[in-house]
């Protein structure tokens, strides 16, 4: 397979082809906890910078402020061959953050909405943004013990989801069942492919 | 002190200046960087030309190729500001970025041995 060599590179080095999944979803929701289980490096944290400008402009780099103050994310690695590598970002869902999500859904395979059942209209904006942007995502329930437990269909309803997005149920703790997420995410973004060929 | 002021609370971290940290530049120049992007230094990098603190950093941690967001979590550095770093460094010569891809909707291939390496795991 001829992945890309590295300019300067050994001739037995390879780079990796990396890709990316966003996991959204309103605080609490359990996107560090997703994240957790299913990296096979413990989550690590980073920061963008957020200023004032970010707010109100397209601008991500806004580094000349005075004063800028930082938005905490969580990444994890899935590292699926020696040249291939999944990178999961996730990230606070509200609107004021959306200057991120446009650098961070650039070029990304698609994204995972983390939805709370007791508090559903947490992922609006991060539904929002995705369908706006034309970017695949799935929508997880995460089922805590004391949740309600709707029906899919009632969520799905209630999130007035357009057609073909998978909404599934999932536990975020349990590494299998964040990676059926994943897997339900990559299949979506083939069906969507498929989709796409047609139109 | 700035007031603070309603662009950040509790969701957001320390009030920073990250310009300290870049030598003044507050914005990445040239092609755009992804936070998946790899970062390596060139082989002669760091020899006899002037590096700040930071950059010294982000060249000794990529012999190999790193993805800028490890460089950024190894540094303890907010992504936006090892952009700019390193657009400095790719421009001065001194390290290489490969590219990442882009997924999205175009590459039917990838998409699949995402899912079938996902299965396996």
């Amino acid at each position: 397979m001829a992945y890309g060599g590295y300019d300067h590179g050994s001739a037995t080095a390879v780079t990796p082809v990396t890709v990316k999944i966003l996991v959204a979803g309103g605080f609490g929701a359990g996107k560090t906890t997703l994240v957790g289980s299913v990296s096979e490096i413990r989550p690590l944290r980073t920061e963008e910078t957020l200023s004032e400008r970010s707010q109100l402009v397209d601008s991500l780099y806004g580094v000349e402020q005075k004063s800028t103050t930082t938005v905490a994310m969580d990444f994890g690695r899935i590292t699926i061959r020696d040249d291939l590598v999944v990178y999961l970002f996730g990230t606070p869902g509200q609107r004021r953050f959306w200057f991120m999500w446009d650098d961070l859904s650039y070029g990304a395979l698609g994204a995972v909405v983390l939805a709370d059942e007791r508090r559903l209209a947490d992922c609006f904006p991060s539904i929002d943004y995705f369908e706006r942007n034309n970017i695949p995502f799935v929508v997880a329930v995460n089922s805590f013990d004391d949740s309600q437990h709707h029906s899919l269909e009632t969520i799905t309803q209630a999130l007035s989801l357009s057609g073909g997005v998978p909404v599934i149920r999932c536990d975020a703790r349990r590494r299998t069942s964040s990676r059926d997420v994943l897997v339900a995410l990559a299949e979506h973004a083939i069906t969507r492919h498929h989709e796409a060929q047609f139109n | 002190m700035q007031r603070q002021g309603e662009w950040f609370d509790g969701d957001a971290g320390p009030v920073v200046r990250p310009y300290a940290l870049t030598g003044g530049l507050t914005r990445p120049s040239g092609e755009r960087l992804d936070l998946i992007d790899m970062v390596r230094a060139v082989r002669t990098a760091g020899r006899n030309v002037p590096l700040t603190p930071e950059q010294a950093e982000v060249l000794q941690r990529c012999p190999i190729p790193v993805p800028l967001v490890e460089l950024a979590a190894d540094l303890n550095l907010p992504t936006g500001v090892v952009k700019i770093l390193v657009s400095d460094l790719r421009e001065r010569g001194l390290v290489t970025i490969h590219r990442s891809r882009s997924v999205g909707l175009s590459d039917l291939k990838i998409l699949q041995e995402v899912v079938d390496g996902l299965r396996r795991l």
